[in-house]
């Protein structure tokens, strides 16, 4: 590319040199585009008043009319509150579970038990939301289910209180394998001759993995920590909204599912806009939060 | 953002297979196994079968449940084999037209999604592997934005009405045309594991870029075309999501949407071949049975041919750029 030259010609030889790699990645921009920044230019709907036939960006300025409603909704306590809970255990736990589960894979010494562990533990990760909440249902039914049988005559899907438990616990028995992967591959890329040393210094198995396992895949936990907490308030939809139920209600609700009530069962557009934003906003601020955090703390970030 | 996760594995995979024997515990020359590492061994290995069991076994119950007496699984005496062997929860399962329905469908939008998804993402992860491509970094970052921050159900609802794929095929098939995170997997691994000298080689035979990328690119990326299809194929064969908010006919729902129906719903279609009520009864929870086993199947079946790519694909995806 010649250093002088007008924009216009740089810009042409640009194109001329790279059109084929353009219209390689136009499509995807195309998709992008359209499919999630159009949405984005949507969402002033949330300070708009809807009106059907102006569309996204029609209707008269409201400001933050939805957003006080939101706060002021007597809702929104309780909903805060289950979102948070219920997010925040399946962060915890779903963070910790794969990291000890690799740490113990990585123990196994034949590659052949090894492999099959993965195959097992990766397999419930492929089975649709629809189909778990079907088997938790199946088998927490009293009476007659699986576990059900032995945890006495009333439903535990309709105690409010269990919903979290039961919501984690699953979610970590389905998931726990496929996420171990990254930490497995980190854990692979271990000096041997690391494990050596340490064992001629006189290291004991779980020195091991405390003194060599646990720091080499320290970067990558930040990282994910990082990723995970930039969806502390995304409890996935489809999973509370399957288990929801009457009687377990003022614990299932959240704010994805609540959004969805609001905005396709009862047609509050704007409102179910604002709720949706709300949701996004404190998500990104988390996930600021967190960045800033680990940037200090172990120079791992990701931006 | 150039943090890379997993130095070391992001050249050659192949390191995640360190032999048994490369590990000192496991090497069977050293006589000297202390009496720790003894116990050690012992834990891991009662750990290790205790989380197989606790993964294996509710997946092991619904397939021996599914084609037991319904009445002996209900009073808890099918546990480790099948007791009373039928197949009528199956037979009620075929005859039933809405689940060939959604499967279908399911078929239709699967195929045809994960077509158009490695159609798009492909060429675009290639040409943003390309570092002399400078706009990259702008399109990454737009990209990359787009899974932090969204515009929302309701903007999204209100688009698809607006472009007319609410209630049709399309709306399975074209919103989720591209996936930043698979396309960022699939960019790293033409970063990392395509030499460069190839492309130079290219380049003074006068191969352009997208000669390049179809005639060496791609048959040297195997890996990770069949991790990023089973991916999206996975994605689209178990999205419950769009056929609830987006789809209104019966005659359109894909397979999960049946299965709601059926499963948690508890529509179960029993009476369409004369049986009595309780009879009906008797088998609904069979059928529930069968239905899961039925929708997930093709799955775990293409799954262990899958299998030995996992590892490879999710080590790249690891490599964030």
């Amino acid at each position: 590319m010649p250093k002088h030259g007008s924009f216009i010609s740089r810009l042409g030889e640009h194109f001329k040199r790279y059109w084929q790699l353009w219209l390689m990645v136009t499509p995807a921009i195309c998709f992008i585009g359209l499919f999630a920044y159009v949405p984005m230019y949507g969402v002033q709907l949330a300070f708009r008043d809807f009106v059907p036939s102006k569309g996204l960006a029609g209707g008269p300025w409201v400001g933050l009319k939805y957003f006080r409603q939101f706060l002021e909704s007597p809702m929104f306590g309780n909903i805060m509150k289950n979102t948070i809970s219920i997010s925040l255990w399946t962060m915890v736990m779903g963070f910790i579970a794969p990291i000890i589960l690799a740490l113990l894979i990585n123990q196994i010494g034949s590659t052949k038990v090894k492999g099959f562990v993965q195959t097992i533990t990766y397999m419930p990760h492929f089975i649709s939301t629809v189909v778990i909440v079907a088997m938790i249902n199946i088998f927490l039914t009293p009476g007659t289910g699986l576990l059900g049988r032995f945890l006495g005559d009333t439903s535990l899907l309709g105690n409010p209180n269990l919903f979290t438990p039961i919501y984690w616990i699953t979610e970590v028995w389905q998931h726990v394998g496929w996420n171990s992967i990254i930490y497995l591959a980190a854990l692979s890329s271990v000096d041997t001759a690391l494990y050596e040393a340490a064992k001629v210094d006189g290291a004991r198995r779980f020195q091991l993995i405390r003194y060599v396992d646990i720091p080499t895949i320290l970067p990558t936990c930040g990282i994910l920590l990082i990723l995970n907490m930039g969806s502390v308030l995304n409890v996935g939809f489809e999973k509370v909204f399957l288990m929801q139920n009457a009687l377990n209600l003022s614990s299932s609700e959240v704010i994805s599912t609540y959004t969805y009530k609001i905005g396709i069962v009862s047609n509050q557009f704007s409102y179910s806009t604002a709720i949706g934003l709300f949701n996004t906003l404190i998500n990104f601020v988390f996930l600021v939060i967190a960045n800033t955090i680990s940037k200090r703390v172990s120079e791992t970030s990701i931006f | 953002m150039t943090s890379t996760i997993l130095q070391g594995s992001s050249g050659q995979p192949e390191t995640s297979k360190i032999s048994g024997n490369d590990i000192p515990w496991n090497k069977k020359t050293k006589q000297s196994k202390t009496l720790s590492d003894r116990i050690a061994d012992g834990l891991i290995a009662v750990l290790v079968v205790a989380i197989i069991l606790v993964v294996l076994y509710p997946l092991w119950f619904i397939v021996i449940a599914s084609f037991s007496d319904p009445t002996k699984v209900a009073i808890g005496e099918v546990l480790t084999l099948p007791k009373g062997t039928n197949f009528t929860g199956y037979t009620k399962i075929f005859a039933d037209s809405r689940i060939w329905t959604g499967y279908k469908n399911t078929l239709i939008y699967a195929f045809a999604g994960t077509a158009l998804n490695m159609v798009v993402t492909l060429p675009a992860a290639f040409a943003l592997s390309r570092s002399e491509f400078k706009p990259r970094r702008v399109i990454m970052f737009l990209f990359t934005f787009t899974m932090f921050f969204g515009g929302g159900l309701i903007p999204s609802y209100l688009l698809y009405k607006q472009i007319g794929i609410l209630n049709s095929m399309w709306v399975f098939i074209l919103p989720g045309a591209v996936s930043v995170y698979n396309l960022i997997i699939a960019r790293s691994f033409f970063e990392t594991s395509i030499p460069e000298e190839l492309h130079d080689a290219a380049q003074i035979d006068g191969m352009s870029y997208i000669g390049y990328f179809v005639r060496i690119v791609l048959p040297l990326s195997s890996a990770i075309i069949a991790v990023i299809a089973l991916y999206y194929f996975v994605g689209h064969w178990n999205d419950y999501f769009t056929g609830l908010i987006y789809i209104r006919d019966a005659s359109k729902q894909p397979l999960q949407n049946v299965l709601q129906s059926i499963l948690l719903a508890n529509q179960t279609n029993s009476n369409s071949a004369g049986m009595t009520a309780v009879a009906a009864q008797r088998f609904a929870e069979q059928i529930k049975y069968g239905v899961i086993i039925v929708s997930t199947l093709p799955l775990l079946v293409m799954y262990p041919f899958l299998q030995k790519y996992f590892n490879k694909g999710v080590m790249i995806g690891a490599v964030k750029g």
